[in-house]
């Protein structure tokens, strides 16, 4: 890194830095992954129709463009254009900064997913794949590159909950309270379990750096040393996301809506947002932590394949998980309330510890 | 527990998997079966005559009474029907008609059997009473009697509608339009009618009830 990119001073503003990162390229970056982000939340309702409705035999949107490919812009502009109603006895300014922290949360988490692997520029990469450029700058492919990114992630996914039960309660509706309640002690019992899985990961990559544990992954992914791991936060995310079978908080047959009953036009939109954003955000997490993030699943040294980017590698893997949490919600019917408690705190959680445990005490021998 | 995951997550792969059985109407059709019981249509017999008598056997066995007959004497010179008399005019309220076929079952001559269509909805309730111009099987050479339009009729109690349309009566007005965009009624080809029937001009025999459906 050159002086010039350390010194924040007002002739130099161009290359103004935060952290080790020039500010516009922080923006573009910024501007680029929220503009995928609600790229993907409009095509993924889309999709999730589509799942569905061949499940069922049907063939689902398809009269508004191609294939239904405009049936998202039809459906932003009809709930642009609903009116929106709100009851009379809400509690104005919560109720108003729920749907907001709902898609904010799930946007926020995503800042610190790395993409793709780092870009040297003006100086070779050193180190094991890449990882570090003491020459030149480093692009990283995430916003914000974090040395505790899985932290970061782990805190600031638990923030979507309070969109979710503030909806709940300002809303001033038993549907919602109800809802919002579930939804409050459903992500604390799988809060646990999502951070129980990851440490195998993190114990097997010594980091809680993304990029360094998914470049860890280049021989042999971790979803094949912890298969369990995997098993256990895909379904603990399932749970954090409000999908089936775990969708509890917004169970229609008995709570209407849930914590989003009394929402309606675009800050229902917004709800609707922050659980697909959050869909991404968890498949992208699976796909660091377990997958090998952007690296190639094919020898790179065959004919083409070393010339695929990284990125489009991640996103053939977060399309498979999110393909495969749409298979799971159209196939399975949702638990019981107290089966689902069970399952948090009887089964993910100990089995999560179990795998810690395990992980541990081989990490340790090998080591030793 | 996973082995009844797995099984119903094979099932779901297993339909995506399948053709949709989705019918995407109105660019598909579903076929009608041949017993439908659709809107009704007035057969001829092969050599053209309608089957239609007159005798409003159909009108009387209709429950919801959504039949009309308006019979006339037959001309000797240029019989419309082989009977003494004919349809002169032929309605069907399709608004009220239920479909259950009894008029077939009453008809001596099977002149009225009910069809295969089935998409009978109309931006206007006047359009739903069929007259003889759209029921009467088409035939090359034979225009359909065009009845004159009275006040009692299938659609006796719709009528009145025509005051959305001042100037014009409501069957005046629908066959303009229709007459505008360049459809009539049915033509030779549909409803299994033969473009190019026999010549012959012989009298219709009971035994082979003709005009092939």
């Amino acid at each position: 890194m050159n002086a010039a990119m350390r010194n924040p001073m007002l002739a130099d503003w161009w290359n103004f830095s935060i952290g080790p990162d020039i500010w516009w390229v922080i923006l573009v970056k910024a501007i680029v992954v929220i503009g995928f982000l609600a790229t993907a939340f409009a095509y993924l309702t889309l999709a999730e129709r589509k799942v569905s409705a061949h499940i069922q035999l049907r063939i689902g949107p398809n009269r508004v463009g191609p294939f239904g490919f405009l049936q998202p812009a039809a459906d932003g502009v009809k709930l642009f254009f609903k009116e929106n109603t709100a009851p009379g006895t809400r509690d104005r300014l919560l109720y108003m900064v729920a749907p907001g922290l709902a898609g904010g949360a799930a946007i926020f988490a995503f800042s610190a997913i790395p993409i793709s692997a780092v870009n040297c520029i003006g100086g070779p990469s050193i180190g094991q794949a890449g990882l570090s450029c003491p020459s030149g700058y480093a692009l990283h492919w995430d916003i914000a590159h974090l040395n505790v990114g899985l932290l970061f992630i782990l805190a600031v996914t638990s923030l979507g909950v309070y969109s979710l039960f503030l909806g709940g309660w300002s809303a001033n509706s038993k549907y919602s309270l109800l809802g919002g309640l579930r939804s409050s002690a459903q992500l604390i019992s799988y809060e646990m379990a999502v951070a129980f899985a990851l440490i195998g990961p993190v114990i097997l990559a010594g980091s809680l750096d993304l990029e360094r544990i998914v470049v860890n992954q280049q021989h042999l992914w971790y979803v094949f040393q912890q298969p369990l791991a995997f098993i256990l936060y895909f379904t603990a995310a399932l749970a954090e996301t409000n999908r089936a079978p775990f969708d509890l908080p917004e169970a229609e047959q008995e709570l209407v809506a849930g914590y989003h009953t009394e929402y309606s036009s675009m800050r229902f939109g917004m709800f609707f947002m922050g659980e697909y954003i959050n869909m991404v955000t968890v498949s992208a997490i699976a796909t660091s932590m377990f997958l090998g993030g952007w690296l190639s699943p094919l020898p790179t040294g065959w004919i083409f394949f070393g010339y695929i980017p990284g990125f489009i590698w991640f996103l053939a893997k977060v399309s498979l998980l999110l393909f495969t949490m749409m298979w799971i919600r159209w196939t399975l019917p949702r638990l019981r309330y107290d089966r689902l408690m069970s399952l948090g705190w009887k089964a993910l959680l100990p089995l999560g510890l179990v795998n810690i445990m395990v992980t541990g005490t081989i990490v340790a021998l090998r080591v030793a | 527990m996973f082995r009844e995951i797995a099984q119903g997550l094979a099932i779901t792969m297993r339909n995506m998997l399948r053709r949709p059985i989705t019918l995407q109407w109105p660019e598909e059709q579903k076929p009608a079966s041949p017993r439908h019981r659709g809107r009704h249509i007035l057969h001829r017999y092969d050599n053209g005559l309608e089957k239609c008598i007159g005798c409003e056997l159909c009108a009387a066995a209709c429950p919801v009474g959504c039949i009309y007959v308006g019979a006339a004497e037959n001309p000797k010179d240029h019989p419309i029907s082989p009977g003494e008399r004919y349809a002169e005019r032929y309605e069907i309220n399709l608004m009220r008609c239920i479909f259950c076929g009894y008029c077939a079952e009453a008809c001596p001559t099977e002149a009225i059997t009910l069809g295969p269509r089935y998409e009978l909805s109309d931006y206007r309730r006047e359009k739903t009473v069929v007259t003889k111009a759209d029921l009467l099987e088409a035939w090359p050479h034979f225009e359909p009697a065009q009845g004159p339009v009275a006040e009692r009729g299938a659609g006796a109690d719709q009528r009145g509608r025509e005051m959305l349309d001042p100037g014009l009566g409501p069957r005046v007005a629908w066959d303009a339009a229709e007459r505008a965009r360049g459809e009539g009624p049915a033509t030779a080809g549909s409803h299994g009618i033969a473009s190019h029937p026999p010549t012959v001009a012989e009298p219709p025999s009971r035994r082979q009830p003709g005009g092939a459906r």
